[in-house]
């Protein structure tokens, strides 16, 4: 049985990749696509081999400024998200802001973030930040706020202070809130430090695919997709495999209803 | 234990004219009002009445989670003005942590309420045997471990039952706790807290709907008016304890139930 688990869970997805690289191999050789419109998946991966050099040093550039921009938003979201949860007159108050804050497109951030602190990666680590804590928040305070009025009845009538009532049913019953919002938040963050990169920078993936990009370099504008595309799971799935560990009971409880 | 409580004051809770209000000015709704009574330490109370009527209200009430408007409320002879410690609570929804197994779930009042929250850390080992023995005693004792979604709908109940009693509180408070039971858990969870109660003489309140729940159960039941809630009955079960079920199907007991239906009025069928 477990044979099988590990054929579909794992097998099937490693077969479709390999797949699809050898559907797009055959499309650009049976089409002649020319390799500045779509190089075959070889012209990628010997682009890929070729530059190993420069596109590690800037996905370590990519990787840090998302993770430093995930991290920050992770410390932010859960202290507001709890300030948010722990008052009425706070969640009423700060909620609309964030909404309204939220709904502005980031990209058009990142040209005033340079503008304060100069090209660089600060404004890549503080789009990263700004485009993810918002889930945090919200996650966190919605799962402090949904507490059972009459669970908290039974710890106020046993004299329980708000602390009480926070540590003992309000935060632990947020964590697979917490947990689930942070998979959404490092995919926003990378979005945020590769956009941002995009538009100002003088490192990293994006920057790396924008002089790609100038220079027709076409091989190295999609090796560098690639290497996004295998960071973007890898960190996806270190933060769900987190979520599973630390949140066994919410998804145990979810398997027996 | 019940032998020296009901030695003490014989009277725990005592109302005089209470009414109560929830809300302000124009939207504010009545909820209770002028409502009198008293609870004998080592009584058994039932409160029935149509739905809406202020039942759940007058548990805020007497459990210090909201105050009176108007009236004297007393608990122990002293004028209550918060929370008063000495209650453990369970509804009709159990509300157990679904982090916590059995056994934790009954030991939370204990990390909360003093003197067992300091004691908590140096004795645990002790605590622990007792939430056990508490749990072994309503009939959960292979299931002590188990997390609360591996527990059926009556030992979810058990269960918080017991995290209501854990701290060995003054009053019990039960609203509606076995409203979401089959008929037979149902009855077989009247019998556990019969077994409790007369254990342990706690001071209960029952909330219910159940008429035959009530006059099972209860010393006392008093029957409430809709809004605003009056105590328009007060009824004495005069049935001679320990109850067995079987005592349900006498005359003595059908006709007191009938004449609480009577004074419910309207809504019989
Ligand atoms: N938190 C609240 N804020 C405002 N009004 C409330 C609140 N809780 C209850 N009420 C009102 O007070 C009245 C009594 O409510 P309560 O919950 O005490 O009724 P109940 O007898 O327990 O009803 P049920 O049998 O359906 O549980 C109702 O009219 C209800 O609308
Ligand atoms: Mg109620």
């Amino acid at each position: 049985m477990d044979r099988r688990e590990f054929a579909i869970k794992v097998g099937s997805p490693a077969a479709f990749v390999v797949a699809m690289f050898a559907l797009w191999e055959l499309v650009c050789r049976a089409l002649a696509v020319p390799i500045t419109v779509l190089p075959a998946p070889s012209d990628v991966f010997a682009a890929l081999w070729q530059y190993r050099a420069p596109i590690a040093a800037n996905a370590v550039v990519t990787l840090w400024t998302t993770l430093a921009g995930f991290l920050i938003a992770t410390v932010f979201g859960l202290a507001l998200g709890i300030a948010v949860g722990w008052h009425r007159a706070l969640y009423a108050g700060v909620y609309p802001v964030l909404v309204g804050f939220n709904s502005i497109p980031k990209v058009a951030v990142v040209p005033v973030l340079i503008l304060w602190f100069g090209i660089g990666e600060v404004p890549a680590v503080l789009t990263a930040f700004l485009i993810s804590f918002f889930p945090i928040v919200v996650n966190v305070a919605t799962g402090l706020a949904t507490t059972e009025p009459e669970l908290e009845d039974v710890l106020r009538a046993l004299g329980a202070s708000k602390l009480d009532v926070m540590r003992k049913v309000g935060i632990p019953r947020s964590l697979p809130y917490f947990f689930g919002s942070l998979k959404v938040a490092i995919t926003l963050a990378f979005v945020g430090a590769v956009v941002s990169e995009t538009v100002g920078a003088n490192r990293g993936i994006g920057k790396l695919m924008l002089d790609a990009q100038a220079a027709f370099q076409v091989p190295i504008v999609f090796a560098g997709l690639l290497v996004l595309a295998v960071l973007g799971i890898a960190l996806y799935a270190v933060t769900a495999g987190i979520e599973a560990r630390f949140t066994r009971w919410a998804f145990r409880g979810q398997a027996a209803h | 234990m019940a032998a020296n409580a009901s030695s003490a004051s014989p009277t725990l809770v005592r109302l005089e004219g209470v009414s109560m209000v929830y809300g302000r000015g124009a939207g504010a709704v009545r909820a209770i009002e002028d409502v009198s009574l008293t609870i004998a330490r080592g009584e058994f109370i039932a409160v029935v009445g149509p739905s809406g009527c202020g039942k759940s209200s007058l548990m805020k009430l007497i459990s210090g989670l909201h105050p009176p408007a108007a009236g004297r409320l007393e608990v122990e002879g002293e004028p209550v003005r918060g929370p008063i410690k000495s209650v453990g609570m369970a509804f009709q929804n159990s509300n157990l942590l679904p982090w916590r197994t059995a056994l934790e779930n009954v030991l939370l009042p204990l990390e909360i309420v003093e003197p067992h929250r300091s004691r908590m850390r140096r004795e645990r080992a002790r605590y622990r045997e007792r939430a056990q023995r508490l749990l072994e005693s309503v009939g959960l004792a292979g299931f002590t471990d188990k997390y609360p979604w591996e527990l059926s709908g009556g030992m979810q109940q058990r269960t918080s039952i017991c995290r209501a009693l854990v701290h060995e509180p003054e009053i019990l408070m039960l609203d509606e706790p076995f409203g979401a039971l089959d008929a037979f858990t149902r009855e077989e969870l009247w019998c556990a807290l019969r077994d409790l109660q007369a254990e342990r003489g706690v001071t209960v309140m029952l909330v219910t709907h159940d008429l035959r729940e009530a006059v099972f159960l209860a010393d006392t039941v008093y029957v409430m008016s809709s809004r605003p809630g009056r105590i328009v009955m007060r009824c004495e079960v005069g049935l001679p304890r320990p109850r067995d079920l079987e005592v349900t199907y006498t005359p003595q007991f059908q006709e007191i139930v009938h004449e609480l239906r009577r004074r419910i009025g309207l809504r019989q069928h």
